[in-house]
């Protein structure tokens, strides 16, 4: 006789009339595939946990940003914050759209031209900018971000040896109407300073300034404040023109788009609350098209747009080691994924979907990752089906911040594959082994002798 | 191992506790179990039943079946002192 399916059984309390937090059904939709690759085939393979990155969904969302911004604006540039997701093969993709590269450290500038980037199409962003990068800046002609007066001032030593005319622009930082406002970065608009700052760089003839850049902050959740903010570095756009006749080369908006992930605490879903790319566009485009600065003098809109590009091209597959009782009675899961790997679930209420279909009976648990730390919760609470020892399940979402600001800690870091736009899988960067972490390391000599 | 005597469980795994007035809800194999509960079956005898019956290896089941119990346990459904 055939055996039936085994499900662990399970019982549930209702509670009446207390719907979701959601006030709907939370319905448990299996992710069986990604872009037509079987998860389980993915694991088998290529071990769990793994990260796949999907080349199509990368490139579609690039296409989408793109148009939005394009079919409202005569020049558009987007540029890939590196820090976002530096993996070779995922600059490769966006470098292959047309981004140029933005940078904040000398070693992803060194990347960005291992990428084939030429210094010119590299926005080189950040506090510290060693003198030894800025040098290497000024020769490559990449587009120089002034962060501080000590930076400028830096710079146009440097520029007097070099004997050439650094390309820069200044980041302004601003009261957009959202709290906190980030004012650690660049020159504030409001008391003058970057006013000031431009007026010293002009009046120095040491250096070809070339734009104006602001980065608000990240997950931004009003276009409001990209509206005013994109006003104020026109106003100081037309101050320039009106002053010194010098036209800007560009407007950098920075990044800050907020990706369809939901935020902790949130009370509705991110998929309901992220502003479209479309509206982002809207409220930036027509702030410039509004502005003082002549229609001939349009200056080209950059976009530094992170996690907005790659949240949704990134998955974390895993598996389940262990269901256990808390002592109050509720469920936990204990997955083979940590904090380590996954550094939003600090910010985020990832989407967790198991990799085969259930039945829709579900149970509250929390989920946890297998590090030894209390700290090591990838969600407090979530309505989950019932998973055992061994199931798969997939983490949807992760492709911003967490393939650079994965740790290793306890565990090390697994396999990063890549789906092609024709479904082939491509490992794009191996996973760590023992070898790996000792290579980095030296022993001293009087520690090296056998013990008897 | 038996459930309180008081408690009415449906075919479809609905189950209600006239003494708390709470009611829960149980997957199918969950309603077998409590339903062989019902009948005052053993813990063995049940578990070897399912084994033979569902894709799971013996240590599995068990596993699943006595942490099972446990949350009927914490719910109050089985009789006092087993
Ligand atoms: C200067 C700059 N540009 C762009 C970004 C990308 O931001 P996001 O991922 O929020 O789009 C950042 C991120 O912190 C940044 O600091």
């Amino acid at each position: 006789m055939e055996k039936i399916a085994f499900e662990r059984p399970f019982i549930k309390k209702l509670s009446a009339g207390m719907p979701s937090k959601f006030g709907m059904k939370t319905e448990i939709k299996p992710v069986t595939h990604i872009d037509d690759v079987a998860v389980e085939e993915l694991i088998q393979k290529y071990g769990s946990p793994l990260f796949v990155i999907s080349e199509k969904t990368m490139r579609e969302t690039y296409q989408e940003a793109y148009r939005a911004f394009s079919t409202r604006y005569p020049k558009v540039q987007f540029a890939w914050s590196y820090k976002t997701n530096y993996l070779d093969a995922v600059c490769r993709v966006f470098h292959q759209e047309g981004s140029w590269a933005e940078v904040v450290s000398g070693f992803e500038f060194d990347k960005a031209l291992a990428n084939g980037i030429p210094g010119n199409k590299i926005l080189f962003n950040g506090p510290d900018k060693p003198e030894e990068y800025l040098k290497k800046a000024i020769e490559q002609k990449a587009y120089i971000h002034i962060d501080h007066f000590d930076e400028l001032y830096t710079l146009k030593q440097l520029a007097a040896t070099l004997k050439t005319r650094p390309r820069v622009a200044i980041r302004v930082n601003m009261d957009v109407g959202i709290y906190p406002k980030w004012d650690r970065f660049g020159f504030n608009y409001e008391n003058g300073e970057a006013w000031d700052a431009l007026n010293r760089i002009m009046i120095s003839e040491s250096f070809e300034l070339e734009g104006l850049h602001a980065h608000i902050g990240t997950y931004m959740m009003t276009t409001e404040a990209y509206g005013i903010a994109a006003a104020k570095l026109a106003d100081l756009a037309t101050g320039l023109e009106r002053k010194y006749g010098h036209v800007i080369k560009y407007i950098d908006m920075g990044g800050g788009f907020a990706s369809k992930n939901t935020l902790k605490g949130a009370y509705l879903p991110g998929t309901d609350t992220a502003p479209s790319f479309d509206e982002y566009a809207e409220a930036i485009t027509s702030a410039l098209i509004n502005s003082g600065i002549k229609p001939e003098n349009l200056p080209m809109l950059i976009l530094e747009t992170g996690r907005a590009l790659i949240d949704d091209a990134g998955y974390l597959l895993g598996t389940v080691i262990a269901n256990k009782r808390l002592s109050s009675g509720y469920r936990s899961t204990i997955v083979d994924v940590g904090v380590n790997l996954l550094f939003t679930s600090f910010w985020y209420e990832h989407q967790i979907s198991p990799a085969r279909p259930t039945t829709q009976h579900t149970e509250e648990t929390a989920v946890f990752g297998p590090l030894c730390m209390n700290i090591d919760v990838i969600r407090e609470s979530m309505v989950f089906p019932l998973l055992k020892t061994g199931d798969r399940f997939v983490i949807s979402r992760i492709g911003a911040y967490n393939m650079t600001q994965w740790m290793q800690f306890i565990t090390l870091r697994p396999n990063v594959v890549m789906i092609d736009p024709e479904s082939k899988v491509h490992l794009i960067r191996e996973k760590e082994s023992l070898e790996t972490i000792r290579q980095q390391e030296r022993i001293p000599g009087h520690l090296q002798a056998k013990k008897q | 191992m038996s459930l309180r005597k008081n408690i009415a469980v449906s075919d479809s795994g609905f189950v209600f506790d006239p003494s708390s007035g709470e009611s829960y809800s149980l997957n199918p194999i969950g309603t077998e179990i409590v339903k062989l509960l019902q009948q005052g079956r053993s813990n063995e005898d049940i578990i070897r039943d399912l084994t033979g019956k569902y894709d799971v290896d013996d240590a599995t089941l068990e596993r699943y079946y006595y942490d099972f119990i446990g949350m009927l346990k914490q719910f109050n459904l089985l009789e006092n002192g087993e």
